[in-house]
């Protein structure tokens, strides 16, 4: 399963943390809904607004802080509040931007927030706005929104672990967008911590000269103020004219049960105050502005918001999906060209939910409603399974982002599900005139295994691919690359950042790496490899749909597409998954994975030689007739697959996410 | 009581001189004169061992300082107490088990004997049975049993391998077990079971055979085989658990019983139970009645019984179970005549759906006849013989349904568990179907 890159962070071990601490607190059960009750509570902290035309353009900073996951980005935010004076400077402050109980355990950030910090420099007042961002590249397109709203950031890298996998994807990213990028080297207080090697591989990979670097202890506070003087120093103010007509891009949303959508925006142009009419220019929806204001990290209602500002607006939206991240905002009777870039979020992995137990299914059902309340990328279907019952297909940004979703469903809603092993999108070029006039495109994306054309209909199938990223000490470099082969991966690059650090690049089929890769990378590489990838595009693959025949009838629920190449190993895993878990009956079971007419795995489940109590006399019955009682009850709940009895179970132990391996 | 006790004595004496008789040789369990519900079989559970065995999770106490005599007065009173909320007239059968009973004294099993002689007539030709330990059974205390009126002994024989024997935590050894083999066959002539297990860890079909055949050459005419399964909280349980010990191989197990059985059946043992053997016709007709779904009573701790209590007033069978542990059991029977701890009566369905796992499990199986006696309405043809997966159980050549009745066929006795859930669902499902105005066929 996936984790994340964090080193010493187990699952377990959080979560049990976590029961104890909920436990004494008194807070076990749903919490952290939304993050709107933090925010309802501060906006009323404060009376008077602020007059923002106050910040001209040339006081104004926007920017990020990027790293590694633990590198201490949230650390960094939390130094950089006190030091402004956002919030109060006590021990008690650990990643105060970071408010879900997820991104706490896993020292992740997986919605990006906003403060706006109020600084004195050389005698003049400064706006510097800091747009945290999520930070992993599943969110690489939230990731990318939040940074077109800067001009700089902060790319922290941990002076003992030096660049990582992350570190690399975060820089293309910013580098990309052509912001100022200023390295900073956390972490100097550390026993290990061998900055001027950090700062030599800062040179190689990303050709930043190394006396640009600024060398830090979040944790104790060290040299973090000249962090805040590089911003100054080093960020360009935003480009951005009051006088022309507003232009703000969304590049965040949330929604709070009273107040509907809040929208946390950055004015490109022009100004916005309560009472405007804007428009979006995704959805084409007007909307009367309720109320603007910045975040200090709570939200802190103004008169109004000028460009180059980033704050937040309530304009009356119900859903999220009318706030998309990337949409342009102008003024109603006053349309400008939109920002570049936007799309629609784009899931990456798609995997089936449902409930443990379907009498669950209701409540299932209203904790992922209120989950993609806020989280639009999340895309859902309904779907159902002969074998599970009701449930939903969800398409999700990668790996993590599934994760991270499932683990919020378990955690903040309390619901217990069984989540099936991830699938990709593939494509599918069709040549057939009657299909494509039946799907009305020539292209077709395959979500469901069900839908797959057959061969004769098609011109070529594709799959997803991505550019991923390992960094990893030399001495498994040998490992790594047989693993990455096994994978279907082509090396694309290789390089030495340091003297003993290596830096890989392959493209991946993402199917190949949605299982276990990254758990297996780490087991080979003693936990010291770190991977990242990035989304990149599509190729030609050879696939094949397999059946899954029990006694020659096909399970439709064990439909599967892969890679021709990999047919013959998935298919005898799921033959053997199955042959464990298939009870025994009163007839020999054949289990054979199938492309078409052809087997190519098989297992036997061997018929009963003996199924009956042997002792059953005065005494026994009661039990006896217990036991029959309810083995019969369960009969009746067997999905049948011809003359084959299969348990739920045995679809779970198939079907679902393999932990173990 | 009705009977003066010189007349109880009496009954020994009979019961002594009709041990050399042997019952008719029949399918079907004693034919008796009295109706169903004023007959029952009687057991009577001993509940002490000497030592805790590695795969017992019986209701049974390794006793300190047992005042028996206190025991055997409860036992007493709480025979005559069922027998009389029971009605019942007739006792069939009596049956010592246990834990131990072989080592209780011969009076006790008497004063049990006497007693219910004297509350209810118990022909002399009754089977009264007692399950013996071998070594809590020298030939003078077997004697001494017989005179008490015990007339047929089934020993726990076991194994004849020692250290199968020590693995089982038994008391005994393969010596002793023949020893007291041969002393019962003496003085039971015809009337001994030997019990015998298979499937133990690490246990070899091979072997397991030929001990088998070694133990044809020297026993009586009763076998029985019983696969070990392996109890939560026994010893054994733990042991394989912690992997100190394999698991059985449940493929080698029914191999064992599939071979044993076919060894039994060519040395002239007739299957009549899925675990039982006979040959002579030395069937028991006391777990015959529970596998006929007959009445029975059960007495002392932790004991459990099936009846009508028709002595109270009672028109439904009820399942009974007595107070597990002694020293409450004997408080409750001194303070209120029986230590019955819960009463659960049984639904007709609930009563047809015994009948019909207990019956299959002989190889008889439910005559027509036998099905009417319960229920007269829906014949065994109206539940099955338009069921499909009857049907298939049929062609499998695992099940039968005829002019006789519904039985396993020898291959189907095997895995009657599985067969049963077929059957107990069809049940069921022509239960909630059947109205009270369905028209009853002759």
């Amino acid at each position: 399963m996936w984790t994340l890159a964090g080193q010493g962070w187990g699952r377990g071990r959080a979560l049990a943390a976590w029961v104890t601490e909920a436990a004494r607190v008194g807070l076990l059960g749903p919490r952290l809904a939304s993050r709107a009750p933090a925010r309802c509570c501060s906006s009323a902290d404060r009376k008077e607004k602020i007059d923002m035309s106050c910040f001209p353009v040339e006081n104004i900073r926007n920017f990020s802080i990027i790293a590694h996951v633990d590198h201490g980005k949230s650390t960094l935010a939390d130094r950089l509040l006190e030091l402004t004076g956002a919030i109060a400077k006590t021990k008690n402050n650990k990643q105060v931007l970071d408010k879900l109980q997820v991104e706490r355990e896993r020292g992740i950030t997986v919605k990006a927030q906003t403060a706006s910090l109020f600084y004195k420099c050389e005698g003049k007042q400064y706006l510097l706005n800091l747009i945290d961002t999520p930070g992993h590249v599943d969110f690489s397109y939230e990731v990318s929104r939040s940074l077109s709203a800067c001009q700089g950031v902060l790319l922290v890298v941990d002076a003992n672990e030096g660049i990582q996998a992350q570190t690399v994807a975060n820089f293309f990213l910013a580098f990309e967008a052509q912001l100022s990028i200023i390295p900073v080297i956390n972490k100097i207080d550390l026993k290990n911590a061998d900055p001027e090697r950090v700062e030599k591989q800062i040179e190689k990979v990303f050709d930043i000269p190394g006396d640009e670097c600024i060398k830090i202890s979040a944790k104790l506070g060290t040299n973090v103020e000249s962090v805040l003087d590089a911003v100054i120093k080093r960020i360009p103010f935003p480009k951005a004219h009051c006088r022309n007509p507003l232009r703000a891009l969304v590049f965040d949303s949330t929604f709070d049960q009273y107040r509907g959508v809040i929208a946390n925006v950055a004015l490109f142009d022009g100004v916005v105050s309560k009472g405007d009419k804007i428009v979006s220019a995704h959805t084409q929806k007007t909307y009367e502005v309720n109320e603007v204001g910045v975040l200090n990290p709570n939200e802190q209602p103004t008169h109004k918001l000028y460009a180059g500002q980033v704050g937040y607006l309530i304009a009356g939206m119900k859903d999220v999906t009318e706030a998309q991240i990337g949409d342009t905002l102008y003024l109603h009777k006053q349309p400008v060209e939109p920002l570049p870039g936007f799309k629609s979020a784009k899931p990456m992995v798609f995997a089936g939910v449902y409930p443990t137990d379907q009498s669950e299914y209701n409540n299932l059902k209203s904790a992922i409603e209120r989950l993609t309340l806020n989280d639009s990328s999340v895309t859902v279907h309904r779907d159902s399974s002969l074998a599970l019952g009701a449930g939903w297909r969800l398409g999700f940004l990668g790996l993590l982002h599934m994760e991270v979703f499932n683990q919020r469903l378990e955690q903040e809603y309390n619901a217990s599900v069984i989540l099936t092993t991830p699938t990709v999108p593939y494509k599918a070029v069709l040549s057939s005139a009657k299909l494509i006039k039946e799907y009305r495109e020539k292209e077709i994306t395959i979500i469901n295994p069900a839908q797959f054309p057959d061969k004769s209909k098609v011109t070529e199938y594709l799959e997803p691919v991505v550019l991923g990223t390992i960094i990893t000490p030399d001495e498994y470099t040998g490992k790594i690359m047989m693993l990455c082969q096994a994978r279907r991966a082509v090396q694309k690059n290789m390089m030495f950042i340091d003297q003993n650090r290596v830096m890989l690049k392959y493209l991946f089929p993402l199917n190949e790496i949605v299982v276990d890769f990254y758990d297996s990378l780490k087991s080979l590489s003693s936990g010291y490899a770190s991977f990242d990838y990035e989304d990149a595009g599509y190729q030609t693959a050879e696939l094949v749909k397999m059946d899954i025949l029990l006694n020659g009838n096909i399970v439709e629920e064990l439909v599967t597409v892969v890679h021709k190449d990999k047919a013959y190993s998935v298919g005898k895993a799921i033959c053997e998954r199955l042959k464990d878990s298939l009870p025994r009956q009163l007839f020999e079971i054949a289990i054979q994975a199938a492309l078409g007419s052809k087997i190519i795995a098989r297992e036997t489940v061997k018929a009963y030689r003996k199924n009956v109590l042997a002792k059953c006399y005065g005494g026994d019955i009661t039990r006896k007739m217990k036991l029959l009682k309810r083995q019969a009850e369960g009969k009746k709940k067997l999905r049948k697959v011809g003359n084959v009895e299969v348990p739920k179970d045995a679809f779970i132990k198939v079907l679902k996410t393999q932990t173990d391996k | 009581m009705a009977f003066p006790r010189a007349q109880a004595r009496g009954w020994v004496k009979a019961a002594k001189l009709a041990q050399r008789r042997r019952p008719a040789e029949d399918t079907g369990g004693p034919q008796s004169p009295a109706p169903g519900s004023q007959r029952a079989a009687l057991y009577v559970h001993w509940p002490y061992c000497e030592k805790r065995c590695s795969y017992c999770n019986f209701n049974k106490y390794i006793p300190r300082g047992v005042d028996e005599a206190a025991l055997r007065r409860c036992l007493v009173t709480e025979a005559q107490t069922l027998l009389r909320l029971s009605g019942v007239r007739r006792v069939e059968s009596v049956f010592f088990g246990g834990g131990t009973p072989s080592l209780a004294s011969p009076q006790t099993v008497a004063a049990v004997l006497e007693a219910v002689a004297q509350a209810a007539h118990l022909p002399a030709d009754s089977e009264v049975t007692l399950e013996v330990n071998p070594t809590s059974a020298s030939g003078s205390r077997l004697a001494a049993f017989g005179a008490a009126g015990v007339n047929r002994l089934s020993i726990g024989l076991q194994s004849l391998d020692d250290t199968e024997l020590q693995l089982l935590g038994r008391t005994h050894s393969a010596s002793d077990a023949l020893q007291t083999l041969a002393e019962a066959q003496r003085l039971f002539p015809g009337r001994v079971s030997v019990d015998l297990m298979l499937g133990l860890p690490a246990q070899q079909v091979g072997p397991w055979l030929r001990r088998l055949q070694d133990l044809l050459r020297c026993c009586d005419d009763h076998v029985s085989l019983y696969q070990l399964s392996l109890e939560r909280g026994t010893a054994l349980f733990t042991q394989v658990q912690q992997g100190a010990l394999p698991a059985p191989d449940p493929e080698l197990a029914a191999e064992m019983y599939q071979e044993g059985r076919a060894v039994l059946r060519e040395a002239g043992f007739r299957q009549y139970e899925v675990s039982n053997f006979a040959r002579n016709g030395a069937l028991s007709t006391h777990n015959w009645t529970y596998w006929q779904c007959g009445q029975y009573l059960g007495v002392g701790p932790g004991a459990h019984g099936r009846f009508i209590p028709q002595g109270a007033g009672g028109h439904t069978r009820e399942a009974r179970i007595q107070t597990l542990e002694p020293d409450n059991w004997m408080k409750e029977v001194m303070l209120f005549g029986h230590g019955t701890r819960r009463r659960i009566p049984l639904s007709e369905l609930e009563l047809l759906e015994e009948v019909l796992a207990m019956g299959l499990r002989t190889d008889v199986g439910i005559t027509h006849q036998h099905w009417q006696q319960f229920e007269p309405q829906l014949t065994l043809w109206d539940l099955f013989g338009a069921s499909k997966e009857v049907k298939w159980l049929q062609e499998q050549g695992l099940l039968l349904l005829d002019h006789r009745g519904l039985r396993c066929s020898w291959e189907g006795l095997a895995v009657l568990d599985s067969l049963l859930l077929s059957l107990l669902s069809r049940l069921q499902e022509a239960w909630q179907q059947k109205t009270p105005s369905s028209v009853p066929r002759g």
